[in-house]
């Protein structure tokens, strides 16, 4: 089973600590995690994780999206860091050109418009932006993300 | 690239209706359509409007939203105008 963690703007701090806490999640499942973002997402995370603990694989942003556009690559679950629009937009994209199960991870101060422009995804949303435990006790809500895949 | 901003830092939809509502010649192209070298981001379908030699289309960068660009491309318009085959009007 293959998952991609795509991470928009870290100018909230929880995308990364987020992002690590469900690739652990992932990792333990048997998952193979690609994660892609800008350099500042992907250089956030690869600091975090020196020793690749968690992070086993990284991606730029851009050419994962051209990647998946040409079918050159496709992943089993997509999680969708999302805490403005652009992050919507993303999540429009890859629900177009991926047949990946979306995951949306929605935070931020004002999360309700961003959950509703998430129809047709699993959702985890909390009102987060320093704190994760609000996002990690939804994401904890999950018992199986393999079973999503099913 | 030499681009020109025409709608700075907005949503995507403020960056689709500008297109829509500003533009005569518009294409509808799926997410992930291939143009300028770049893979578009955004909510399907996509408008893109052409005038004169110019594309006008939105572009989305991840910490600052969405644009509307203009750029200059012969090339380009020529493609949306023939119509390649994962367009739809």
């Amino acid at each position: 089973m293959k998952a991609l963690l795509m991470m928009g703007c870290p100018e909230l701090p929880v995308q990364t600590a987020a992002a690590l806490y469900i690739a652990n999640k992932l990792n333990r499942e048997g998952f193979v995690v690609t994660s892609a973002g800008n350099k500042a997402a992907i250089s956030l995370l690869l600091n975090s994780d020196p020793e690749k603990h968690y992070i086993k694989k990284v991606m730029d942003l851009d050419r994962c999206i051209g990647a998946l556009a040409e079918k050159k690559i496709d992943f089993d679950l997509c999680f969708v860091f999302i805490h403005s629009d652009s992050g919507i937009t993303y999540l429009a994209t890859v629900k177009s050109i991926s047949k990946a199960k979306t995951v949306a991870v929605i935070f931020g101060k004002e999360i309700e418009p961003l959950i509703e422009a998430s129809t047709g995804s699993v959702i985890i949303a909390a009102k987060s932006v320093h704190n994760p435990t609000p996002l990690r006790a939804q994401i904890d809500g999950v018992k199986s993300w393999a079973a999503l895949t099913r | 690239m030499n681009y020109e901003i025409l709608l700075p830092n907005s949503s995507f939809k403020e960056c689709a209706d500008y297109i829509k509502k500003n533009f005569k010649e518009i294409y509808y192209v799926p997410a992930g359509y291939k143009m300028f070298e770049s893979y578009l981001v955004g909510i399907p379908p996509i408008p893109i409007a052409i005038e004169n030699d110019d594309i006008i289309m939105p572009y989305v960068k991840p910490c600052h939203g969405c644009f509307v660009l203009r750029i200059p491309g012969k090339e380009e318009v020529g493609g949306l105008r023939k119509g390649k085959s994962n367009i739809f009007i």
